[in-house]
């Protein structure tokens, strides 16, 4: 590893532990400041991984569970660039999603929505960023679903991104939202962050990204911790 | 800085077929596993067992874990070839999900120390439904009292909470075991780092 330093977290970009209209936090996030950590020991490492542990269709979420036919719903692509706060491309890094199907059920046991199922989608994909910090999934545009929250509370339309950039301390796990969603204005998750950082959680509806006849386009660019610009001398 | 960071966002209740596939059988090749270690990794192995207990003391049924350490020469595994050679990968990943207690279970061997002066550790990033972003933690040893008393990091927690970063060792059924629960509130809150 080099011998730069990786930035502090901005927490002036991040949601607080304790968000009160975001019911299952209150009793989850800690209370207690958090101890900070001498600049060098921020520098461990990310997981060691490669393209060879990702299996062809990983980033194909239309046909990597299909089993007798395509699975339901808008076909759409989602693509962008992982980037440190320097604007340099995060390069080789695995960016992992999840989601729920057109109807917006998810695949996982503890959903109970009363919503079907899609035999043909599972709803997970990975992928591993190039040179140029960029990845590209080919999904289904997932569907917004009841969860309890609060009277007729309803998640907008989302992906869920995990990512760990070069460093244990970058690690991000985020949810892209889509634009002009009118949940967004009552969902406690998107509303609990920072005002003036939200908008980084919405897609760009992008024609140039689009596939004509075949699927819709949005772009999401994530920004992870990067190093110091100015490397401390030692 | 050019840019500004992507908010976090909690990891909600439904990651175990994206992030956990095999642990809670999903069909689909986990990237990650339970397992830090392998059976031929050199080492005193060990297991890392425990639970997430939320503000009311009941143990989180929907968490998801990750560990990282150095093997038992202090170092992390440089490439997949080196995981291959001997079955030390330094990562794991694991959901409280599939355990009947809800319990974290990490098989992996003993960690050494990376640099001189800081004990043996295993850096912990703890993400659940309700925790909008993800906390980072360290698990340390209790019988390492004397590198514990000389580590950096412990010396900058306050006194009356540094128990909340040691595990206690046992020996159940003729494997090594220490014990870690993570407490997100209350009085034995865990310790949690700006890292």
């Amino acid at each position: 590893m080099d011998e730069s330093i990786l930035s502090p977290r901005d927490f002036d970009s991040h949601p607080a532990y304790v968000y009160p209209p975001y019911r299952s936090s209150v009793k989850r996030g800690p209370t207690l400041p958090l101890i900070p950590l001498k600049e060098k020991l921020r520098n461990q490492h990310a997981p060691v991984y490669g393209t060879d542990d990702l299996g062809a269709l990983d980033h194909d979420l239309t046909r990597n569970a299909a089993k007798n036919g395509a699975p339901l719903g808008e076909r759409i692509i989602v693509t962008g660039r992982v980037l440190d706060e320097g604007g340099k491309p995060v390069r080789n890094t695995l960016v992992e999603i999840w989601q729920a199907n057109a109807a917006g059920r998810y695949v996982h046991k503890q959903d109970q929505h009363d919503a079907p199922l899609d035999p043909n989608f599972l709803g997970a994909g990975r992928a591993i960023t190039d040179n140029d910090g960029r990845y590209r999934f080919l999904t289904i545009k997932p569907g917004a679903y009841p969860w309890g929250n609060h009277r007729n509370a309803w998640r907008p339309n989302h992906i869920h991104f995990s990512l760990f950039g070069d460093y244990f301390g970058s690690r991000l796990v985020t949810q892209m939202y889509f634009p002009g969603d009118p949940l967004l204005a009552f969902d406690p998750i998107y509303q609990g962050t920072p005002e003036n950082a939200r908008e980084r959680l919405i897609s760009r509806f992008s024609l140039d990204t689009t596939e004509e006849g075949f699927a819709l386009g949005y772009e999401f660019d994530i920004v992870l911790r990067g190093p110091n610009q100015t490397p401390t001398e030692r | 800085m050019a840019l500004k960071e992507t908010p976090s966002q909690t990891v909600g209740p439904y990651f175990a077929y994206g992030l956990c596939p095999q642990q809670y059988d999903f069909d689909l090749k986990s990237l990650f596993t339970p397992a830090m270690a392998g059976p031929e990794t050199p080492g005193e192995h060990i297991t890392l067992i425990g639970r997430v207990i939320d503000g009311d003391g009941n143990p989180v049924f929907d968490a998801m874990l990750e560990f990282s350490q150095v093997d038992a020469n202090g170092r992390y595994p440089a490439s997949r070839e080196a995981i291959a050679q001997n079955g030390f990968r330094g990562f794991a990943r694991v959901g409280t999900g599939t355990d009947e207690q809800h319990r974290f279970i990490v098989r992996t061997v003993k960690p050494g120390s990376e640099n001189a002066g800081e004990a043996p550790h295993v850096n912990v990033t703890v993400m659940m439904r309700g925790l909008l972003t993800h906390a980072f933690t360290r698990i340390y040893f209790e019988d390492e009292a004397a590198a514990n008393a000389e580590d950096p990091v412990l010396a900058a927690v306050p006194a009356a909470r540094r128990d909340t970063l040691i595990a206690r060792r046992s020996e159940q059924a003729g494997s090594i075991v220490y014990q870690f629960d993570i407490r997100m509130q209350g009085e034995q809150e865990t310790v949690f780092f700006d890292l």
